[in-house]
């Protein structure tokens, strides 16, 4: 009897609410700040900017003015052009990085999940390794071995990423796993691979893809952490981390050369943030009622 | 029974390693399906009627042990290379789950999961696939089914739900359908519509099929041979008719005693079995169903019953002091 009262409450919670549930305008206001960080990051090259690498040291540290709109940092250049370049290399980092740990953790992990033992074992003890291994330790000794580019950044953040998105794959797997649907496409005569591809991946990716915009976030504060140390980007190409720390030595006279940045990283993680619980909420109920 | 059979299930043992000692689920069983037959399976909870099917279909759980041979259409399932196994399930074994809440794919649309198992069985382009799950969507009873074929699970009731998973179970013209309680979770209404739509498929199709179930109701009208089983074992098996004239074993009896009566007067207590199955880590000397047989004897409790033939070739029995009087007589 538990099973029809619970299908009748399901009848009567998903078909009138599914479609009518409301996102809310926090959730929109994310969504228009990121549209709009994307756009001006993307069409950069396109924007009457001024270059983010020219100096002027008769300008330094200029307050706002026509011709530079937000003033000029501590050598001189454009603080809005820097702005916006910088907002591409957080951006790039910021999303390349969670592909590659969604990617392979994700594979990883659903692998683990599905044929579990030994494999299991080798995959969960060696991210046990990754994570015991301080982060900050690795991405120093690979940026000083193989120097500072946006591609180490890139990957070493994503490298670092695949543990957690490992477990977040095998956690899932391992529940919807021994649902009756897999033995069901067993039944049928379904290959593993199709089972992990058809029937088990679509169910995965949701939890999955929520856990990424959240990595999202977590990538472009790392990337600027490890920038503000001067392990990331290389100096002329400017990111927000970059400009943090940049605008540090003259927090005194022009606070804004570090705020701005500050400002413009915290609306970007907090509108990944935003929209990843967003979407988690929206997937979750529905999981679990089926 | 004459005809060659098309399954024939003998000697198997299901032995799962549990933290408290082996439990042994299925303990030598055989059984035999002829084409176009149907078989009923009953029994309580926990006496092995899933694992059973699971053996039968080669799906057990990795940690358990088969024993015995499984004769499917001539081949034996047991060791058979698992990508010959594949190929026979579905196209030629089809299974229909007990709750079609879990046994779809909840983010998959109903078309996708019939089409997709059409073309991988079938070898069918796109579009044939297509007509061909709209076919087997009507078939099943399912009103305006090119609609249902873009919904989700979760859009459907539960009884549609469980005729779209026996629309896919039938896609690939199985030779034997094994339903394992097909309608445990669905609305008492429903349950009949099911079964019929089972039974009238089933004739239409000359397959053959196992319906197991832990309600004798469901198995009276609907199958040609009951087997009954208790704590891993067959303890009455009979050709449907014969055993409900004439019912041997005290289990039989007391399961069919506990089917509520639709007659019977107001605050009639209802007759449970009392006591509880046997532990199936600890296998008990003597017949497993003696501690709450209310015939039991000294031999009962001593030496286990093995399943014999008595009067007929096709009813046997595991029981040393079989009921003589008419079931009937007992409600």
């Amino acid at each position: 009897m538990a099973t029809l009262e619970l299908s009748i409450g399901e009848e009567v919670a998903v078909t009138p609410v599914r479609r009518t549930r409301r996102l809310g305008p926090l959730f929109w206001a994310a969504i228009a700040w990121m549209t709009f960080v994307f756009v001006a990051a993307a069409l950069a090259n396109l924007l009457p900017l001024l270059s983010p690498t020219d100096m002027d040291m008769l300008e330094r540290r200029a307050s706002m003015s026509a011709q530079h709109w937000l003033g000029t940092d501590g050598l001189g250049r454009d603080e809005l052009a820097r702005l916006i370049y910088g907002a591409r290399i957080s951006l790039i980092v910021g999303l390349c990085a969670p592909v590659i740990g969604i990617t392979i953790g994700g594979a990883l992990g659903m692998l683990a999940g599905y044929f579990r033992g030994r494999f299991e074992t080798l995959v969960v003890g060696s991210m046990d390794v990754l994570l015991a291994f301080p982060p900050l330790i690795l991405a120093l000794a690979v940026t000083a071995y193989l120097g500072q580019s946006i591609l180490n950044l890139t990957c070493i953040l994503g490298v670092l990423g695949i543990p957690a998105f490992m477990r977040v794959a095998r956690a899932a797997t391992l529940t919807l796993a021994r649902r009756e649907f897999v033995i069901a496409a067993q039944a049928l005569g379904a290959t593993h691979a199709r089972i992990l591809l058809r029937e088990l991946l679509p169910n995965v990716f949701l939890p999955l893809f929520a856990f990424f915009l959240l990595g999202v976030a977590v990538t472009i504060v790392a990337e600027g952490a490890l920038s503000f140390l001067g392990l990331g980007v290389p100096p002329p190409i400017s990111s927000w981390g970059s400009m943090i720390g940049e605008g540090r030595e003259s927090l005194e006279i022009a606070p804004r050369l570090a705020f701005l940045p500050a400002i413009a990283m915290f609306l970007t993680v907090l509108s990944f943030n935003l929209v990843g619980d967003a979407l988690r909420a929206l997937t979750d109920p529905r999981q679990g009622a089926l | 029974m004459t005809e060659p059979a098309l399954l024939s299930v003998e000697g198997v043992s299901v032995d799962l390693p549990t933290p408290r000692g082996n439990l042994r689920a299925v303990d030598q069983i055989d059984l035999r399906v002829g084409a176009g037959r149907t078989l009923g399976i009953v029994g309580e909870s926990g006496c092995g009627k899933t694992m059973l099917s699971r053996a039968i279909l080669q799906l057990l759980p990795k940690k358990a042990k088969l024993s015995g041979r499984v004769m499917f259409d001539g081949q034996d399932l047991v060791g058979l290379d698992p990508e010959r196994l594949r190929k026979l399930r579905g196209r030629s074994l089809a299974v229909v789950f007990q709750d079609p809440m879990t046994s779809l794919n909840p983010v998959l649309t109903i078309g996708t999961q019939l089409i997709e198992t059409l073309q991988e069985h079938l070898e069918l382009d796109g579009n044939a696939a297509k007509r061909r799950s709209v076919e087997l969507l009507a078939a099943v009873g399912i009103p305006a089914p090119e609609q249902r074929l873009m919904q989700y699970p979760h859009q459907l009731s539960g009884g549609m739900r469980q005729r779209v998973a026996i629309a896919i179970a039938l896609s690939c013209e199985p030779k034997l359908l094994i339903a394992d309680e097909p309608t445990t979770a669905l609305d008492v209404t429903i349950q009949a519509q099911i079964l019929d739509l089972l039974a009238r498929e089933q004739r239409r199709r000359h397959m053959a099929m196992i319906l197991i179930t832990h309600d004798l109701g469901v198995v009276a009208g609907r199958t040609d041979e009951v087997a009954v089983m208790y704590a891993g074992r067959v303890v009455e098996r009979a050709p449907t008719p014969a055993l409900f004239k004439k019912m041997r074993m005290p289990y039989t009896e007391a399961l069919l005693a506990a089917i509520p009566k639709i007659d019977a007067a107001p605050h009639t207590p209802l007759p449970a079995i009392s006591g509880r199955p046997p532990d199936p880590t600890r296998p008990i000397q003597g017949c497993s169903f003696s501690p709450r047989c209310r015939y039991a004897a000294g031999q009962c409790h001593r030496e286990k019953p093995s399943l014999a033939a008595a009067e007929s070739l096709d009813h046997q029995y595991a029981c040393f002091h079989p009921i003589e009087v008419a079931a009937g007589a007992t409600a």
